[in-house]
């Protein structure tokens, strides 16, 4: 019955100003714990995304834009390589294994990719994992119009094994540019978490004799991925120079990894940007308690005189006015788990639908305990100044009145 | 040995011209355990801050205030905290109650600065003093005359040696004066306490077998009024 409930007493009294305060503190807590648990799972995520391959041959052209049209389905292809080219690169001594992909056609706004079954069959999407269809399906077969649908779009459009649609030209959906070729869906793969889910998968000619495509490039692909012989660095750099450094013709983004983590270094700025941001909010929460108290220790020096008068010592009261300070800030945390959580979640969803990459949104981060213990001392720090007032309060003149 | 001795007690204050007002000069002044004084003196006679030098809420210029052997003025602020709560109840002429704490809660806070808290000791006070149906009401929620009594009760929450009382029944009407005194001697003698009253109110303190003229032990009075 005494800091503790004098705190509690005083959160009480000034209720109002409490949740005020406590939901700028919870702001700050959340977006901070948000915005540097997105930073850091997006990049872990997208860095480790290669659906098994360790390279990606394609036109010459940027290393990223190769990269993010075959591995995660977006931005369009920098452009076509050979037939002879995918050829060439199978036969090369360090690679284990040589897939081609190609692209340029939709439906409903999801991409198409043709590709072989060797994609399924002979690659791991992470370690151990390998697509799977679900139950009452199958892979398609390479010489017939068949597709295997991604998970995510075969929730998004209802699709399912028996179903038939029309792939429709280019990679944005239009009405008018409806191919006539009737493709049946005979799978739909099990979720993998990966931009694959956001995929329809149609056996590679489909795509390249498309009826409407250029015939005179219909051996042409959009992309190889390669896998190399015991993921060896050295065969990379081989390969590296003999594509990117001595030819001019191809590009070959190699590792993968690393060419997505050249995007979040270019971005990086960004995430400081809002990182500060953050801060700022951090600090302008802190001065949001300081003010409250502050100016409630006016009305309240009667009180502060009484509790002296009682007994109450100096450092009682500069210890109760701190805590209380501490106290907004902790509640403003726990408030703030849940805005951090609201956030995530958000995110998650829009991250996973634009790219088919799922956040791990309830893994720990040490910014989960910093964060909150920094927005606690933060506000703890901010309440010294009140409680300096508060301590140098005079219980004589503060007791009236006086006969 | 007197439970309260003051000798040579001096205080002043600066005026709002800059000037130092003497206020209190008290040569000497006892009070014997158990023993129940009133001192009667009129409005701005400095009656709140000789009881404010006595409870160590305020510190003389000089002079002594020895209460239970100890010398409260020569302690350093801690101290004179600690001692204040554990030797000496206070009932402020306005109560001074807790406005967010309720009647039960009042006494147990003024006991957690004393000798510790006792929640039964506390709810017989509260019983003691007719308030055995408020406890958990809010001084709010009270009239005047129960918040006397909840001051009364808070006062002897740490079973102290010593009651100062200052105006108590300024805010009373006559009646209710008369039996707000009547509990506070009762109260204090029941728990062994002396008890030092100042009043302006000579009516009020006609039921006191030893009332002193405030004049008479403050020599300042009336060359100088207080701030």
């Amino acid at each position: 019955m005494t800091i503790w409930a004098l705190v509690w007493k005083s959160l009480r009294q000034h209720a109002l100003s409490t949740c005020v305060t406590a939901l700028c503190v919870s702001l700050a807590a959340g977006l901070l714990m948000s915005v540097w648990c997105i930073d850091a799972q997006s990049q872990a995520a997208f860095t480790g995304i290669n659906a098994g391959f360790e390279a990606v041959l394609g036109a010459r052209g940027s290393k990223l834009q190769l990269v993010l049209n075959a591995i995660f389905h977006l931005e369009s292809s920098p452009g076509n390589l050979a037939w002879s080219d995918y050829v060439e690169i199978q036969k090369n001594p360090n690679v284990a294994l040589a897939v081609p992909l190609a692209v340029g056609d939709n439906y409903r706004g999801y991409r198409l990719v043709g590709t072989t079954p060797e994609f399924f069959d002979k690659s791991q999407y992470a370690a151990g994992k390998r697509f799977k269809v679900a139950p009452g399906g199958r892979f398609f077969d390479p010489t017939l119009r068949e597709a295997v649908v991604g998970n995510f779009v075969a929730r998004r459009l209802g699709l399912k094994p028996g179903d038939t649609f029309h792939p429709y030209h280019g990679l944005v959906f239009d009405e008018k540019n409806q191919h006539s070729e009737t493709y049946l869906v005979v799978g739909v793969l099990d979720p993998s978490n990966t931009p694959a889910d956001r995929v329809i998968w149609i056996p590679l000619e489909g795509v390249q004799k498309m009826t409407g495509h250029d015939p005179k490039a219909a051996e042409d692909i959009s992309a190889v991925l390669v896998k190399l012989k015991g993921g060896s660095a050295l065969a990379g750099f081989q390969m590296d120079t003999m594509y990117n450094r001595q030819g001019n013709r191809l590009t070959f983004a190699w590792p993968i990894g690393q060419v997505i983590a050249g995007l979040f270094d270019k971005l990086g700025w960004f995430d400081r940007v809002l990182t500060l941001v953050c801060y700022l909010v951090a600090v302008v929460a802190a001065g949001s308690i300081l003010a409250a108290i502050y100016n409630s220790i006016n009305e309240r020096r009667r009180e502060i005189a009484i509790l002296r008068a009682l007994g109450a010592r100096r450092a009682t009261v500069f210890a109760a006015i701190l805590l209380e300070a501490a106290a907004i800030s902790a509640l403003g945390a726990c408030v703030g788990f849940a805005i951090y959580g609201f956030i995530m979640m958000t995110a998650s969803e829009l991250i996973r639908v634009q790219t088919g990459v799922v956040l791990e949104i309830f893994k720990f981060d040490s910014v989960l305990l910093w964060a909150p213990g920094l927005l606690i001392a933060l506000g703890a720090l901010a309440g010294a100044v009140p409680a300096c007032r508060a301590y140098r309060i005079e219980v004589a003149e503060n007791l009236a009145p006086i006969s | 040995m007197p439970l309260l001795e003051i000798s040579q007690l001096k205080k002043s204050f600066t005026g709002p011209d800059g000037a130092e007002h003497q206020i209190i000069d008290v040569k000497y002044f006892t009070l014997a355990s158990k023993a129940q004084t009133a001192l009667q003196g009129e409005s701005g006679s400095g009656k709140t801050t000789f009881l404010h030098l006595i409870a160590g809420i305020l510190r003389p210029d000089s002079g002594n205030v020895l209460i239970a052997g100890e010398e409260m003025s020569a302690l350093k602020e801690a101290r004179r905290d600690r001692l204040r709560a554990s030797t000496i109840g206070y009932i402020f002429q306005n109560f001074n109650l807790l406005q967010g704490y309720t009647c039960l809660e009042n006494l147990l806070l003024a006991m957690s600065f004393g000798r510790g808290v006792n929640r039964g000791f506390a709810e017989a006070l509260l019983k003691r003093v007719g308030m055995a149906e408020r406890l958990h009401h809010y001084p709010r929620q009270l009239s005047t005359g129960q918040q006397q009594r909840v001051a009364v009760a808070r006062a002897l929450a740490n079973r102290p040696k010593l009651v100062l009382a200052d105006e108590p029944t300024g805010n009373l009407d006559h009646r209710n004066g008369r039996a707000a005194l009547a509990l506070i001697r009762q109260t204090c003698h029941e728990n062994n306490a002396a008890l030092l009253i100042v009043s302006h109110d000579p009516e009020a303190l006609s039921q006191f077998e030893h009332v002193q003229q405030f004049t008479q032990i403050n020599q300042t009075f009336p060359k100088e009024v207080a701030a």
